[in-house]
């Protein structure tokens, strides 16, 4: 059964084109991540998957019907921006109010203590930690017994155990059968929850697959060493030159340095380094090969 | 509970626990009833209730306009507004919590005004007259709503109390609030007809008292509602269009 859907969907800012015919299907039980550097379109398609704005064109749908009608986001459940709390209310009150649109809430004692809130009921939100806010933003997003969760980037700003704890959370509400649409910049976070990764670049759909397939191609390292001439190396996706060393991104990276070996290239000074997950996007969006990988 | 009132109990609970906004609201009609009514209408029942009528009227217009210009702008730029939007209600209900939690407030702000009345000067009124009072309270609120609106959804907070500080004492003036119906100097009778302020403190007079309001005042707030009305509107809907389409 799909419950979110997203059928060539293009969305423009005033000049700018923050969607480009963007297609997203989720269904029943998955899990998927939706990564992308910041400013790549997450964002946008959340916003439009929640209704909270409008396509420019195609067609978006939640749990088969429009998301702007209120009814089709019962079974929805959202996150605020942890810095969008109401700084004066209390932690139980934000619960009761967000309860108070549901018709059959999570009891605010069994909430809170899910997420490690149970002694903060009486604290105001504006006293909170930075942890303990994000924690009561996710767990608004459960209040409802939603079937969807839609998390844009959940983790964001946090320290590792209280990601930890939060992706306990995820996989709890997954394992009883959630399905869940989580948007991050981290392709650690991803890996950590999803199954499937739809990665976004540009606004659009650059790849679409499990968590393994995408890793292979988001997985690219950088191979910097000194050498006056390379001959053609396979397995090598870019090659710059920069202050006297060259760059070469692969995907392969041991593989690229027995090569080089192998061919008895003259080299010093070999690093070889992760990239970020933003220079592995421009790598693959670079030349123009957003269809590297689909489903 | 209604969905509305569940909007208008948590938005009345944030107002409540930064009292500022209240006390800023109740403040200058009290302070003017304090200075220019108590020591100068005596034992002059007819004025004292004239001057307390216009003071309940002045209330409910900072009341309004600092709300909902303050208000709105301020909430405009929180996330916390688009949130609420993703749950299952839609814009509906956070608005008409926004109006029911204003004209509380209103009621509030106004408090001062009435027990300085009622306790330090001559003002009288029949408690029927009371009730009407209370419910042209409700009724005048309306064209101040709207211009606190328009103010709150067509620009950012800071502008807003400016602007909301630069309007409502002109207004207040202008209308005639801080002078008796019959002692106010010339230009302010050859302009106050013209102004919303005016209109709604007749109607305020003719609910305390037995005063009956000019024709030509009354007019012209209904004009000023529906002026009002359309650039409230205007400035919503372009608002909504930024943010949400």
């Amino acid at each position: 059964m799909i419950l979110a859907h997203a059928d060539q969907v293009s969305r423009r800012y005033g000049d700018v084109l923050a969607l480009d015919r963007v297609d997203l299907t989720v269904r029943a039980g998955e899990l998927v991540g939706l990564l992308g550097p910041n400013g790549a379109g997450k964002s946008t398609l959340i916003n439009l998957l929640v209704g909270l704005r409008r396509p420019t064109a195609g067609r978006v749908e939640l749990f088969g019907g429009d998301p702007r009608d209120a009814t089709s986001r019962r079974r929805l459940g959202v996150t605020p921006q942890e810095t969008g709390l109401p700084g004066t209310l209390r932690v139980g009150e934000v619960v009761d109010f967000v309860s108070a649109h549901f018709p059959d809430p999570v009891p605010r004692a069994e909430l809170l203590d899910r997420f490690g809130l149970a002694d903060q009921v009486r604290r105001q939100t504006g006293g909170l930690s930075g942890g303990q806010r994000r924690r009561l933003a996710v767990a608004l997003a459960f209040i409802g017994r939603p079937r969807l969760v839609i998390l844009d980037e959940p983790t964001t700003g946090l320290d590792v155990e209280a990601r930890h704890s939060l992706w306990e959370a995820v996989r709890a509400f997954h394992s009883e059968g959630g399905t869940v649409l989580l948007s991050s910049h981290y392709l650690e976070e991803v890996e950590a929850l999803a199954q499937r990764v739809v990665v976004i670049g540009h606004g659009r759909v650059l790849a679409d697959d499990t968590v393994d397939a995408v890793r292979g191609i988001v997985g690219v390292r950088r191979v910097s060493l000194i050498a006056d001439e390379l001959p053609p190396l396979p397995g090598v996706v870019s090659t710059e030159h920069a202050e006297g060393r060259t760059h070469l991104l692969t995907t392969d990276a041991d593989q690229l340095v027995r090569d080089l070996v192998r061919a008895g290239v003259a080299f010093r000074e070999l690093e070889v380094r992760p990239t970020s997950l933003e220079e592995a996007f421009l790598t693959i969006t670079a030349d123009d090969r957003p269809t590297a990988v689909t489903a | 509970m209604p969905l509305a009132l569940v909007h208008a109990k948590y938005q009345l609970l944030e107002i409540i626990r930064i009292p500022v906004a209240v006390f800023g609201a109740a403040f200058f009609p009290a302070a003017s009833m304090i200075f220019f009514v108590v020591p100068f209408t005596g034992d002059d029942a007819q004025a004292a209730t004239f001057a307390t009528a216009s003071m309940v009227t002045f209330s409910v217009l900072t009341a309004n306009i600092f709300q909902y210009g303050a208000g709105v702008a301020e909430d405009r730029v929180q996330p916390w507004s688009p949130y609420t939007r993703t749950l299952p209600a839609g814009a509906l209900p956070r608005f008409a919590g926004r109006i029911l939690a204003g004209l509380v407030l209103t009621y509030v702000s106004m408090l001062p005004v009435v027990v300085i009345a009622a306790v330090a000067t001559a003002a009288a009124i029949t408690p029927v007259d009371f009730l009407i009072a209370l419910g042209t309270v409700a009724v005048i609120s309306v064209p101040f709503t709207l211009l606190g609106l328009a103010i709150g959804y067509s620009m950012p907070s800071k502008a807003a109390i400016v602007v909301a500080q630069l309007i409502f004492f002109p207004l207040a003036f202008g209308g005639g609030l801080l002078s008796g119906p019959d002692d106010a100097p010339g230009f302010i009778r050859a302009i106050a007809p013209y102004l919303p302020t005016r209109g709604a403190v007749e109607l305020m007079w003719a609910a305390a008292t037995d005063w009956r309001p000019d024709p030509l005042a009354l007019a012209m707030l209904g004009v000023w509602v529906v002026l009002l009305a359309a650039v409230a509107t205007w400035a919503y809907r372009r608002d909504e269009g930024r943010r949400f389409s």
